[in-house]
C-alpha cells in the first residue's frame, strides 16, 4: 500500500534528534488519516506536539492524564458512535503509560469491546521525566533508576494484551515503516478494540548516536530480539523481516553492544537474553505454525 | 408525575430525563444504587444513552472527559474512596471546561472502613474546579440533579458539576416526588470547544508560565458567572415546575440572634432545633447552606453563628466554619458533627445553640 504524501504531524516538532516516537507518529497519522482524533497521555509525545498556542498536529488531539488514555479513548468511541460518526480514535502512548500506570485503563477497554486502535510505542524507559525504567525496560539496562543495569525482565505486554482477544494485534518497529503503515491501516479497518506494539529506538535514552536509530531497530528483528507480527481472528503471522529472522538471527551481542545503556551488562545476562530469544522465537514459530 | 423512591433512585430518574448519552458507571456504596438504576432505563430503552461500566473511577471520570470532549452529555456517580481516587481526573474535567455532571454519595474515608455519611470526600475535592451543591431531600436531590445540567452546560459556565447527597440519610431514605418533563429547560448541549474534525489541533498542549495562570483564571470566571447562571437557572425552575429553591435557604431568619448554618440533611434537622429554640423563647435561625462552590455568604451581621461542620481539616478546624469565617468576619461556635454518620438529633443540634461559645469549637462526643 503507497504511503501518501500528506503530513499530519508537521515540520514544527520539539523532538530529540533521530526521535522514534515522531516518526512512528508521522505513519500512523498519514494510515489513520484526517478522520482522526488522538488520544495522548503524559509521555514523550505531550512535549513532541510543541506548546500552546502553536501544534505540531494536524489534526486534533486530546492530551489526557497519564493513566487515563483507553479510558478517555472509551468515552470518546462511545459518544461519537453514539451519534453515527466512524472518526478514528487511536491512543498514542509510551510503554510507562501503557505497560505501569496504565494497564488498568487499557485492559478494561479492550475488555468492553472499546471499537479503537491503542499503540504503544515503547522506547524501553520514561523518557519524559529523563530515562527512568519502567516495566518494559530490558534486563541488563541503564536508567537513571538502575544505575547498574535493571536485574529484571521486560514485562511481556503481548502476552497480556493477547489475553484480552482484541480483534486485532500487532507489533512494529519504527526502523520498518511500511509494515508500519499497513497495520495501522488493517487495524482501523477493523471494528472493535485492536491492539499495536512497536519498538521505538531512542537515541538518547539508549545511549546510541542519534543517526542511528533506524539501524538498531534493524538490529533487534535481526537478533529476534524483536519480531514483527499479527494476530487476527486467532491466527498469527509473522510479517516483514521477521520472516527471515525466525530461520536464522544474529546474536544478541551484536544489539546490546552497540548501546551505551547496556554496558554493564553481565555474560550471564546476555546468555540470558539469548536463551529469552530462542524461547519467545519457538513459541511464536509454534503459533503460527498453529501447533499451540 | 408523583411517585416515591430513595435518593438515590431520584437522581437516576433525574439523569434519566436529563437524557444523557454518555454514562460511564462503577459500583461503590451508598451510590450504587444510581448507576445500577441506570443500568436499567438503559437495558429496558427508557434511556438512550452508551452505558460505560468502567473499571475504576479513576477511568469513569476519565470516559466522561472523553465524551463531554466531543460536545454530548454526560453522566456519572460515585462516593468516597471513588471521589478522592478520580481527584486527577476531577482537575482534569474542570480544567477542560467540560460540563459533566456526576452525584456524590457523602461518605466517611477509611481506614477504618465506614460507610457513613461525612463530607471529607467533597470537601477534599472543593479545589478542583467543580461546582459543588448539597441537597437535603429526596425531591431537591431529584431537583438539583436535572438544574445541574443546565448550570453545567451554560456557556457562561462550562463546569463540571457534583451533586452531593448524604450517604444512607438520604441515598437510602424513601420518600415521595414528583419527575418534571425538561423539555427545553435543558438546551441541548452546544459545548464551544468540542471536538472539531475540520478545526484540528491540540487540546491541553504544553502550556508555558506565560499563559497558564489566564486559563486558570478563566476557571474562576466560569465559577463567578455561576452565580447568576444558578439564580436564573432556579428562579426558572420555580416557574416551570413550582418548587423554589436558592443559593442558600434560610429559615425563621428576619429577628434571629443566633442562626445554625449546616449543610446537606442536617441542614433539614436544624429547623426542628430552631422551632424548639423559638418555643423557649430563644431568637433561633437557620441557614442551609446549597452551594458551596461557588460559595456565596449569607449576611451574618450581628448574629451570633453556630456552624455544623460533618468534615474536619486537620490542622486547621471545620472547613465551612472556616470559609464562613473568613469571608463574612463571623466568630462561629464550630461543632463537628455527624462523622461516619454519627448519630445527630434536632435535640443535640438545639444544645449546641445552647452551648454555644462564639470562637471556640466543639467536637460533639468528645468535648462533653
Ligand atoms: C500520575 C502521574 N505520575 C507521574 C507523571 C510524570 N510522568 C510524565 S510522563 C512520564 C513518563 C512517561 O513514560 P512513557 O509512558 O514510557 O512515555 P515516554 O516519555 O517514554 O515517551 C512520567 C513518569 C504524570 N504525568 N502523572
Ligand atoms: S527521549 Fe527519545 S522518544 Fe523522547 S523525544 Fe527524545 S528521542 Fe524521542
Ligand atoms: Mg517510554
Amino acid at each position: 500500500m503507497a504511503i501518501p504524501d500528506e503530513e499530519f504531524l508537521l515540520k514544527t516538532t520539539s523532538a530529540c534528534a533521530g526521535c522514534p516516537s515522531s516518526l512512528i507518529l508521522r505513519y500512523v497519522t498519514k494510515a489513520a488519516g484526517a478522520d482522526t482524533v488522538l488520544v495522548i497521555p503524559a509521555c514523550c509525545t505531550s512535549v513532541i506536539q510543541g506548546v500552546y498556542p502553536t501544534t505540531a498536529m494536524n489534526i486534533p488531539v486530546y492530551n489526557v492524564a497519564f493513566a487515563s488514555a483507553a479510558a478517555v479513548a472509551s468515552g470518546m468511541s462511545e459518544a461519537f458512535r453514539a451519534e453515527g460518526r466512524k472518526t478514528n480514535v487511536i491512543c498514542y502512548a509510551g510503554d510507562g503509560g501503557t505497560i505501569d500506570i496504565g494497564i488498568q485503563a487499557l485492559s478494561g477497554a479492550l475488555e468492553r469491546g472499546t471499537d479503537f486502535l491503542y499503540i504503544c510505542y515503547d522506547n524501553e524507559a520514561y523518557s519524559n521525566t529523563g530515562m527512568q525504567r519502567s516495566g518494559a525496560t530490558p534486563l541488563g539496562a541503564m536508567t537513571t533508576t538502575t544505575p547498574g543495569g535493571k536485574k529484571d525482565h521486560k514485562k511481556d505486554l503481548d502476552a497480556i494484551v493477547a489475553a484480552h482477544n482484541p480483534v486485532y494485534q500487532a507489533t512494529a518497529c519504527a526502523a520498518y515503516p511500511q509494515d508500519l503503515y499497513n497495520k495501522v491501516e488493517k487495524a482501523l479497518s477493523i471494528p472493535g478494540p485492536k491492539f499495536m506494539h512497536i519498538l521505538a529506538p531512542c537515541p538518547p535514552g539508549w545511549r546510541f548516536p542519534s543517526e542511528k536509530t533506524i539501524e538498531m531497530g534493524k538490529l533487534a528483528v535481526k537478533t529476534g530480539l524483536w519480531v514483527l507480527y499479527e494476530r487476527e481472528g486467532g491466527k498469527l503471522t509473522i510479517t516483514g523481516a521477521s520472516k527471515a529472522a525466525m530461520k536464522k538471527r544474529i546474536p544478541v551481542e551484536d544489539y546490546l553492544s552497540v548501546q551505551g545503556r547496556f554496558r554493564k551488562i553481565t555474560a550471564e545476562e546476555t546468555a540470558e537474553v539469548q536463551k529469552t530469544v530462542e524461547d519467545m522465537i519457538a513459541r511464536l514459530q509454534r503459533e503460527a505454525d498453529g501447533i499451540c | 408525575m408523583l411517585t416515591f423512591g430513595t435518593g438515590n433512585k431520584a437522581v437516576a430518574m433525574a439523569a434519566r430525563d436529563a437524557k444523557p448519552v454518555v454514562v460511564a458507571a462503577y459500583p461503590i456504596t451508598p451510590q450504587t444504587e444510581i448507576v445500577e438504576e441506570i443500568a436499567n432505563f438503559v437495558t429496558d430503552g427508557t434511556l438512550a444513552a452508551r452505558y460505560i461500566p468502567v473499571e475504576s473511577e479513576h477511568s469513569s471520570m476519565a470516559a466522561c472527559i472523553g465524551a463531554a470532549a466531543t460536545g454530548v452529555r454526560t453522566f456519572t456517580a460515585t462516593s468516597s474512596h471513588g471521589l478522592v481516587y478520580m481527584c486527577e481526573m476531577l482537575h482534569m474535567s474542570a480544567g477542560a471546561r467540560l460540563p459533566i455532571v456526576m452525584a456524590n454519595a457523602n461518605r466517611a474515608l477509611g481506614p477504618g472502613w465506614n460507610i457513613g455519611a461525612e463530607h471529607s470526600d467533597s470537601m477534599s475535592m472543593r479545589d478542583t474546579g467543580w461546582l459543588q451543591v448539597y441537597v437535603s431531600t429526596v425531591q431537591e436531590a431529584y431537583d438539583a440533579t436535572m438544574m445541574a445540567f443546565r448550570i453545567a452546560e451554560h456557556t457562561d459556565v462550562l463546569l463540571p458539576v457534583m451533586i452531593n447527597l448524604d450517604g444512607f440519610l438520604l441515598t437510602h431514605i424513601t420518600q415521595t416526588f414528583e419527575t418534571v418533563e425538561p423539555d427545553d429547560f435543558i438546551p441541548p448541549t452546544a459545548t464551544p470547544h468540542a471536538i472539531d474534525i475540520k478545526n484540528p489541533g491540540g487540546y491541553g498542549t504544553l502550556t508555558p508560565g506565560n499563559v497558564h495562570f489566564k486559563f486558570r483564571y478563566d476557571i474562576e470566571r466560569g465559577m463567578r458567572a455561576s452565580i447568576p447562571v444558578i439564580e436564573e437557572t432556579e428562579a426558572e425552575f420555580a416557574r416551570r415546575f413550582g418548587r423554589e429553591y436558592h443559593l442558600y435557604e434560610e429559615y425563621r431568619c428576619e429577628d434571629a440572634e443566633v442562626v445554625i448554618i449546616a449543610m446537606g440533611t442536617l441542614g433539614k434537622e436544624m429547623e426542628v432545633a430552631v422551632d424548639i429554640l423559638r418555643d423557649e423563647g430563644v431568637a433561633a435561625g437557620a441557614v442551609r447552606m446549597r452551594w458551596f462552590r461557588p460559595f456565596i455568604v449569607p449576611d451574618l451581621d450581628g448574629k451570633d453563628v453556630v456552624v455544623i461542620d460533618r468534615e474536619y481539616s486537620f490542622g486547621y478546624g471545620g472547613i465551612l466554619a472556616g470559609e464562613l469565617q473568613a469571608k463574612s468576619g463571623c466568630r462561629p461556635f464550630s461543632v463537628i458533627a455527624g462523622l461516619g454518620g454519627q448519630e445527630v438529633t434536632y435535640d443535640d443540634i438545639a444544645e449546641f445553640v445552647r452551648i454555644r461559645r462564639p470562637g471556640t469549637e466543639h467536637w460533639f462526643g468528645v468535648d462533653d
